[in-house]
């Protein structure tokens, strides 16, 4: 565990990949096999079940520190981190335990979940005790499974290519799907060859990044569109001649791999969960597909001839048990939009154009109502392509995808051959009312807002009803005015929210809307962020619920 | 003069708003002014221009100019003078021996702070009360130690009030900075280290071990440094860094700056560098992330949970005023203990200085 807390506090300790892949490899290279496999399984973003809830977590922690729980909770909104304020707090340290890392998962973490309260605190209390601060920081983020350090996948992967010298596109996939970490793991793992046994494997998912990211935009990020020929004279430029590229429409659902072989079906979702139970239509294509074939694309709620909002499929997530009435109420689909593997070989390097054509063979051979092949956005320039994707929200889309016609299927976010490009967010302006202290590097600053609008007419009798919460969007220094104005302006506290004085407007941006019966205000918004302060809006210039529940789509009743 | 009678004439009348907990008889109260002592007819650290202010130290909250005259401690006056121009009017006093006012005999004692910082003990009467400033017990080769004062009302900061502050020994702390430096040097890189420019950067200057490389300082440092060896503070050789002429010397330096020059064009000059923060914010995560330094070091000139609470113990004091910091939260874990204990709405940030965090603290 030592060594462990070591690597988690060098990795914490720079921003600079070069060193943060260095610490992994000197990591590697000296841990024991076992070690090895759940360091990589964690860095790489999984993580066991919460063994402990929260709640019992600070109430023993502050026990074992001989603190009141609200001083516990002063010290929390300070750090902004619950693992951490547990491990800064003072706890009389016993004897000191040396075991591993895997020792302690496997010995200790794991076991855990299995056991009764009473003994679930004694062993927690008592891994307190054993652990130094660094220790049981990292510790303490293992058990409540919010283990994160800034490296991403594709750094772990770069170490681990370092230290064993086989290449990163092969790691990546070997380190897809389900696998458990052990010291067989890590030898295959690290093995110049091996014989790849698990049929249930998924490929890495090739992702976009924004069109945003590559054309100039304004100082906020946002492309310069307001003239089309100009706009489609920018992106002739930036990718050349629309006929090297296919769009599709961008979709929000879920994206997923549907992978059939030796007669068994896995559905695996882009956080590499499998998802097949839960999706019984989409499993049930798998039947109809030929052995050794895997095919990207994305889960939709359909029903009609229409693709539904989001919501619909939200309804569905989470749920142990599908009854009749969710399958009927929401139903899903399969858009497909890529082929991995065909008769067991990987096609992933064949050009997009092959793929597609394949594609289109496979969909139009299974017949299924609930596989479809993700239509083809057809426009005769550029122009008349951006005509097409403001339309998207039309077509239930949220924007279009663009894809080279002759790119591979890559590992992770590529630049250059695939683009996201995304219709402007839905938008209003909105009123500052409550607020709490963030995390992690925003700890001690007042950085999480809710925000509210008119029910009824803001200059007779209307009242502020709360709308949307968002916390991402401002710079640093508008992050620290906001900060001073709340501490100034704060009428009331309940436990860490405050009530804010209604004075500051924001204008938020968000991608979706739909009716909700559990928020007060009805509606309930899509990734809501904060577009820009506007101080030159007051009050009661803000926008009211009327003028937002207009954006709500015409939705079939279910 | 007439401006400075219609003043004391008016003091006497103002109005004092509900947080001020406690009655007009008080030996030191809050005004518009800063903290008064109607007996004695001065003020401790005001934040307004008075006829005569006693100073804790010499930090800028603290020490504020445009005051007719200042008493300090004999060690702190150079260090004052930096602060407050060639023509303020200062007054020093050898720590313990006390000046009457009045007949309010008011002695200076050391506060562990900074060079010169003291404790204001005030007494009249027969009662006493002490006023800390900033303080801190841990040892500090460039400061006097702090002496514990017992007193009736002890009037303290709390500027890192929570449990979850605990410093390490400063010896492990400058083993790490050493480590770190010795590291940056064997890599050809330049190491900046960000500390107030007064206390602090004197306090890592005589911490480090100097054979490891050339110790640059920014001006605002260098200048403290001069009132620090005015005042018979051994630190070891500095160059300013606008002196330097071989710009190969600051490979290997250790580079000691004020925060405020994090991100500014003066640290480009370095070019590749490895940076750094010393203090007690440091032991939170975040705060070391937000200010985007590759490394934070938990090295405070203020006292840690266990030592504010050992220290308010063993004054003996039977009420305790916290006057910044995390006030509300100390005053209401000491009022569970039984103390009586108030918040006093001062105008002192304590360590925001450090790392500009005066928008980030209740």
């Amino acid at each position: 565990m030592r060594d462990f807390a070591v690597l988690y506090a060098d990795l914490d300790a720079t921003n600079k990949t070069n060193e943060k892949v260095a610490a992994m490899v000197r990591y590697l290279r000296s841990a024991p096999p076992a070690d090895a496999a759940w360091a990589i399984y964690f860095l790489i973003g999984r993580r066991p079940r919460q063994a402990v809830s929260a709640t019992h977590l600070r109430a023993w922690a502050a026990e074992a520190a001989g603190i009141a729980d609200w001083l516990f909770e002063e010290c929390y909104a300070a750090v902004g981190d619950l693992a951490e304020t547990m491990a800064l707090l003072d706890v009389r340290a016993s004897s000191r335990a040396s075991h591993s890392l895997s020792e302690w998962v496997e010995g200790v973490l794991l076991p855990l979940r299995e056991m009764d309260e009473p003994d679930k605190k004694c062993v927690v209390l008592r891994a307190w005790a054993s652990l130094d601060s660094r220790e049981r920081f990292v510790w303490n983020k293992l058990i409540t499974g919010a283990f994160r350090v800034g490296v991403s996948q594709k750094l772990v992967v770069r170490a681990l290519a370092e230290v064993s010298g086989v290449d990163e596109a092969t790691l990546s996939h070997r380190l897809m799907g389900e696998w458990q970490p052990s010291a067989d793991f890590f030898a295959q793992l690290i093995a110049p060859e091996t014989a790849d046994a698990d049929i249930s494997r998924p490929y890495p998912f090739c992702l976009a990044y924004a069109l945003e990211s590559k054309l100039p935009t304004d100082a906020r990020g946002r492309l310069f569109d307001a003239d089309p020929v100009a706009f489609a004279g920018t992106l002739q430029a930036a990718l050349g001649d629309l006929s090297d590229w296919q769009a599709e429409w961008k979709w929000d659902g879920i994206r997923a791999q549907l992978i059939r072989r030796r007669g068994q079906t896995f559905l695996w979702s882009r956080g590499e969960e499998l998802i097949t139970a839960r999706f019984p239509e989409i499993a049930a294509i798998g039947a109809a597909l030929p052995d050794g074939v895997v095919l990207d694309g994305e889960i939709l709620p359909f029903k009609d001839g229409r693709v539904l909002p989001f919501g619909r499929l939200q309804t569905r997530i989470g749920r142990k048990t599908l009854t009749k009435k969710i399958l009927a109420e929401a139903p899903v689909v399969l858009f497909a939009y890529d082929l991995l593997e065909l008769d067991g070989q990987d096609v992933r390097s064949r050009p997009l154009r092959w793929r597609r054509a394949q594609l289109a063979q496979l969909v139009e051979a299974c017949r299924l109502p609930t596989l479809k092949l993700s239509p083809i956005v057809a426009a005769e320039s550029w122009e008349a392509l951006e005509r097409r994707q403001q339309c998207s929200r039309a077509h239930d889309a949220e924007g279009l995808m663009l894809k080279r016609l002759d790119s591979s299927y890559g590992v992770g976010r590529i630049v250059g051959d695939w683009w996201k490009w995304k219709v402007a967010p839905y938008t209003a302006d909105a009123v500052l009312v409550y607020a709490q202290a963030g995390h992690g590097r925003r700890a001690g600053l007042f950085t999480d807002y809710t925000f509210a609008v008119w029910d009824g007419d803001p200059r007779n009798g209307g009242r502020l009803v709360p709308f949307a919460k968002a916390y991402s969007g401002l710079t640093d220094a508008e992050m620290r005015r906001v900060d001073a104005f709340i501490r100034a302006n704060t009428l009331e506290k309940f436990g860490p929210v405050r009530t804010v004085k209604p004075q500051l407007v924001f204008e938020l941006g968000f991608e979706g809307i739909q009716r909700s019966a559990r928020h007060k205000s009805g509606i309930a918004v899509r990734f809501p962020r904060i577009l820009r302060l506007r101080d030159d809006k007051r009050i009661e210039d803000a926008d009211t619920l009327e003028t937002i529940r207009a954006l709500l789509p015409i939705e079939p009743e279910a | 003069m007439l401006a400075r009678f219609g003043r004391i004439v008016l003091l006497g009348r103002r109005y004092h708003p509900p947080w001020v907990a406690f009655a007009m008889s008080d030996l030191l109260r809050l005004t518009d002014d800063g903290l008064y002592c109607e007996a004695g007819d001065f003020w401790i650290d005001p934040w307004r221009p008075v006829r005569r202010a006693v100073i804790t130290h010499a930090h800028a909250d603290h020490a504020r100019p445009g005051s007719e005259a200042y008493l300090t401690s004999s060690e702190g006056r150079h260090v004052l003078r930096l602060r407050l121009g060639p023509d303020a009017l200062i007054e020093a006093v050898p720590y313990g021996q006390p000046v009457f006012m009045n007949g309010v005999r008011v002695s200076l004692h050391p506060a562990g702070h900074i060079l010169g910082s003291a404790q204001i003990r005030v007494e009249h009467k027969g009662e006493v009360w002490v006023v800390t400033g900033d303080y801190k017990t841990t040892p500090d080769p460039t400061c006097a130690l702090f002496e514990l004062v017992r007193c009736h009302v002890f009037v303290s900061e709390c500027t890192f009030g929570l449990p979850i502050y605990h410093w390490p020994d400063p010896r492990t702390v400058f083993a790490q900075i050493h480590a770190w430096w010795q590291a940056n040097a064997a890599a050809g890189r330049a190491s900046v280290i960000y500390g107030y420019a007064l206390g602090k950067a004197q306090r890592i200057l005589a911490g480090v071990d100097a054979s490891v490389g050339p110790l640059l300082t920014h001006g605002a440092v260098e200048r403290v440094n001069a009132a620090y060896r005015e005042s018979g503070v051994a630190l070891p050789a500095t160059e300013y860094v606008g002196g330097v002429a071989d710009r190969a010397r600051y490979r290997g330096a250790l580079i000691i700056a004020p925060p405020s020059a994090h991100g500014a064009p003066w640290v480009r000059r370095f070019g590749d560098c490895a940076t750094a923060i010393a203090s007690g914010w440091m032991q939170v995560r975040g705060m070391r992330r937000r200010r985007a330094v590759d490394r934070g070091f938990v090295l405070s000139d203020h006292v840690d949970w266990d030592e504010l609470m050992r220290t308010i113990e063993a004054t003996g004091a039977e009420r305790v005023l916290l006057t910044h910091g995390y006030t509300a939260v100390v005053a209401r874990y000491l009022q569970e203990r039984g103390l009586q204990a108030d918040v006093l709405s001062t105008r002192f940030v304590g360590d925001a200085d450090d790392i500009d965090a005066i928008a980030e603290k209740a």
